[in-house]
């Protein structure tokens, strides 16, 4: 777990706080995305947790020890940490940018090899193929991919990571942010993201937390961000189209019922997500979608009036 | 060239004590040079006083500085060596402090993040990522030094100036031209040595392909 | 020893005035010489890419060779005193000259050079107007290497009989007369340093009007 209690930090010369008496609490195992337009203290916040910045005010504690004050290399070598530059070595093979933290922490040489193997086929990548590879030889998706090992190699419990997808193409994107998903979910790390992009906030978060000049606005669940925006800001900020986004978080699975679709329905996988089976109908010009699994059984049918009951914004 | 092919002995010799007197400098030089451009690198007030100092040396001509240290340290090796090391300092300290300050940021902030230590992170990123432009500030040395020290040769330093020295007095232009000659070729096959080692390492350092 | 040193000056004004009115005569000359060589070689070069090369390397090859070789190669050929030691002077600052010049109004930005001849500038008029100009920098720091290089190369003249502030080293050396010898090498030391501080300042100058128009 994370929290922050009452935590600020000013800049020396700097005219307000970068981050204004912040509470915030990051249950075990959940992911906390900070997000917020530029300048509102995201990044600084998540500095302050591994003291890469050290806190004007208030207390940091990290499954459940006060770390305010105690060593801080000693502290970072327990906290995953990804950027979006990655910051692989040059000068060194992946085995060695993934053994770092292991090294660091005097792992006898035959644990940490297993491991980095591990961490390398964790991530997607073959290890026979990328141990003795160098940096320069990788792709930018692969660089992040061997950087996200190279957070969870010494296994941590807590992990950081900093916009870590912002600089690859979009299609890669999206892959990198399903398997991280995957990860994260399997292994059960208290995470906390930072990123500019409200889509990726909602689909990685569990928790999110917009921020606005170093304060926290709202910290809610994504479906409770997008029905009940707190106020008009937060509302400006997850788009004038949240029904839409809220869409996103239900699949086509969840939504179906008995009711028949009709002979000329289309027919969608019950992974879709119901925003994607809403653009499909409309184009089709159709009322329903039959839901199929990947084996051919039919699993029902979601109409549009499910879609529009789903999307009418619920009180909390 | 027929007095270099029969005392090809004595031109060994010359070369040979050059290339412990350059090779002694060097030694010394990155000895002192390397805290002081790891202790300057981030300190920018630091880093122009110690620039200004080491400056203030390097424009000061060859046989003068030999001239204003044999008060102090007499004639021979010790002056000359002394000479050349404090030559030096300025490009050494030089391009230590650049290399380690051109180490990109984003590798820094990994190194910290992940919980190197500061010295941890200066023996295993900071430098080895500054090799490059560091040997880069020893090729210059290296070859600037092979030609102050045929001076040297004048305050009985030895060396190839020494064959040069005597084709002046003597006026016996063969040896000047085998002196200059091999100079200019110990220089020639230092830079070029020195390039292939400098270029090798900026492959092994570099973040694209 | 500072003492001496002033004492010997006292005595000797002559002789130090001598020598160092010789040196600033040496290098001005072989600066000056150097200059009218190298620059016009560099347009030219620019203008004729493929003689670029081999003598742009044949220059570096010039580079290695220590001044005091240069200096004294020039014995056999046109033996002793002043001309011989400008004439090796001379070539001990070319190189400077000529591939800071070179290299300057070649790498000259693209987009700008691009932009001249898009307004139908000729080649000339691109060299006139655009390269020269924005080139000045780095031509000016060229020639204030080799007029540093030189100036501290011609202490070495000495050695040729050229005469310069280098004699009052030797004739220290030769006589065992310290306090002459150290007089000559901080006169030496203080003379380079003036000239590094008064081409720096020339530099910066040239940068700051031409420097802010680019």
């Amino acid at each position: 777990m994370i929290r922050l209690e009452a935590v600020s930090k000013t800049f020396p010369g700097a005219p307000r706080p970068a981050v204004d008496r912040l509470d915030l609490d990051v249950p075990d195992g959940t992911t906390c995305v900070l997000i917020g337009p530029s300048g509102c203290g995201k990044t600084t916040t998540m500095r302050i947790v591994n003291r890469l910045i050290e806190p004007s005010a208030g207390r940091i504690v990290v499954e459940g020890q006060d770390v305010t004050h105690v060593d801080a290399v000693e502290l970072r070598r327990r906290i995953g940490y990804v950027i979006q530059q990655v910051g692989l070595f040059p000068h060194m093979t992946i085995a060695q940018n993934v053994a770092t933290v292991p090294q660091l922490l005097g792992w006898p040489a035959p644990r940490i090899a297993q491991r980095v193997e591990e961490m390398l086929a964790l991530v997607g990548l073959e290890p026979a193929q990328f141990l003795d590879r160098y940096p320069r030889h990788l792709s930018g998706g692969q660089r992040q991919r061997v950087g996200v090992a190279r957070a969870l190699a010494a296994d941590p419990p807590v992990m950081l990571m900093d916009e870590p997808f912002g600089a690859v193409d979009p299609i890669v994107r999206a892959g990198l942010q399903a398997e991280l998903l995957g990860i994260l979910r399997r292994l059960a790390k208290t995470v906390i993201f930072v990123t500019h992009d409200i889509d990726e906030a909602i689909r990685m978060g569990d928790l999110v937390a917009i921020m606005k000049d170093g304060r926290l606005v709202q910290c809610a669940s994504p479906e409770a961000l997008l029905s009940a925006p707190k106020d008009s800001f937060v509302a400006d900020f997850v788009g004038a189209d949240r029904a839409l986004k809220r869409l996103t978080l239900s699949t086509a699975g969840e939504a179906a019922t008995s009711a028949p679709a009709g002979a000329s329905a289309p027919v969608v996988s019950p992974a879709t997500s119901l925003r994607d089976l809403l653009s499909l109908l409309l184009a089709a010009g159709a009322d329903a979608a039959a839901v199929v699994d990947a084996g051919g059984t039919p699993l029902g049918s979601v109409s549009l009036a499910t879609i529009r009951e789903r999307a009418a914004a619920r009180k909390a | 060239m027929n007095w270099a092919l029969e005392n090809y002995d004595r031109l060994a010799v010359a070369l040979g004590e050059h290339v412990v007197l350059v090779g002694t400098a060097l030694a010394i030089s990155l000895v002192i040079a390397l805290p002081l451009g790891i202790w300057t690198a981030r300190r920018p007030a630091l880093y122009v006083a110690v620039m200004t100092a080491t400056g203030v040396l390097y424009t000061i001509p060859a046989l003068a500085l030999f001239a204003l240290l044999i008060p102090f340290m007499g004639l021979g090796k010790a002056p000359a060596i002394t000479a050349l090391v404090l030559y030096s300092l300025l490009i050494l300290v030089r391009n230590i402090a650049i290399g380690i300050r051109e180490v990109p940021a984003e590798l820094i902030e990994a190194a910290d993040g992940m919980g190197y230590g500061k010295g941890r992170r200066l023996l295993r990123i900071e430098l080895p990522m500054a090799l490059p432009v560091i040997v880069a500030g020893i090729r210059i040395t290296v070859v600037t030094q092979i030609a102050v020290a045929t001076v040297a040769a004048y305050i009985n330093a030895g060396g190839l100036g020494d064959i040069i020295f005597q084709g002046i007095t003597q006026d016996f232009g063969e040896k000047i031209a085998a002196g200059a000659m091999l100079t200019s070729l110990l220089a020639i096959a230092a830079d070029e040595s020195l390039k292939g080692v400098e270029r090798r390492l900026r492959a092994a350092t570099s973040e694209r392909m | 020893m500072l003492g001496d040193v002033l004492a010997w000056l006292g005595d000797h004004p002559q002789a130090f005035e001598t020598a160092a009115s010789r040196h600033i005569a040496l290098s001005a000359t072989a600066l000056a010489a150097a200059m009218m060589l190298a620059l016009p070689l560099a347009l030219v070069l620019v203008r004729w890419h493929r003689a670029a090369g081999p003598v742009i390397a044949s220059v570096n090859v010039l580079r290695t060779i220590p001044s005091l070789a240069l200096l004294a190669a020039a014995l056999p050929l046109v033996g002793t005193g002043f001309l011989p030691s400008v004439i090796a002077l001379t070539l001990y600052g070319l190189p400077a000259i000529l591939i800071n010049t070179h290299t300057a109004l070649r790498e000259i930005d693209a987009d700008v050079v691009e932009a001249g001849q898009g307004q139908g500038m000729t080649d000339r008029q691109v060299m006139r107007r655009i390269r020269i100009p924005l080139g000045l920098p780095v031509i000016f720091a060229g020639i204030r290497t080799a007029a540093v290089q030189i100036v501290s190369a011609a202490t070495l003249a000495a050695f040729i009989g050229g005469g310069g502030l280098g004699e009052l080293i030797t004739a220290g050396m030769g006589t065992l007369n310290i306090a002459q010898l150290v007089l000559g090498g901080l006169a030496v030391a203080a003379l380079a340093m003036a000239t590094e501080l008064l081409f720096a300042g020339l530099e910066w100058s040239v940068r700051r009007s031409t420097g802010a128009a680019a």
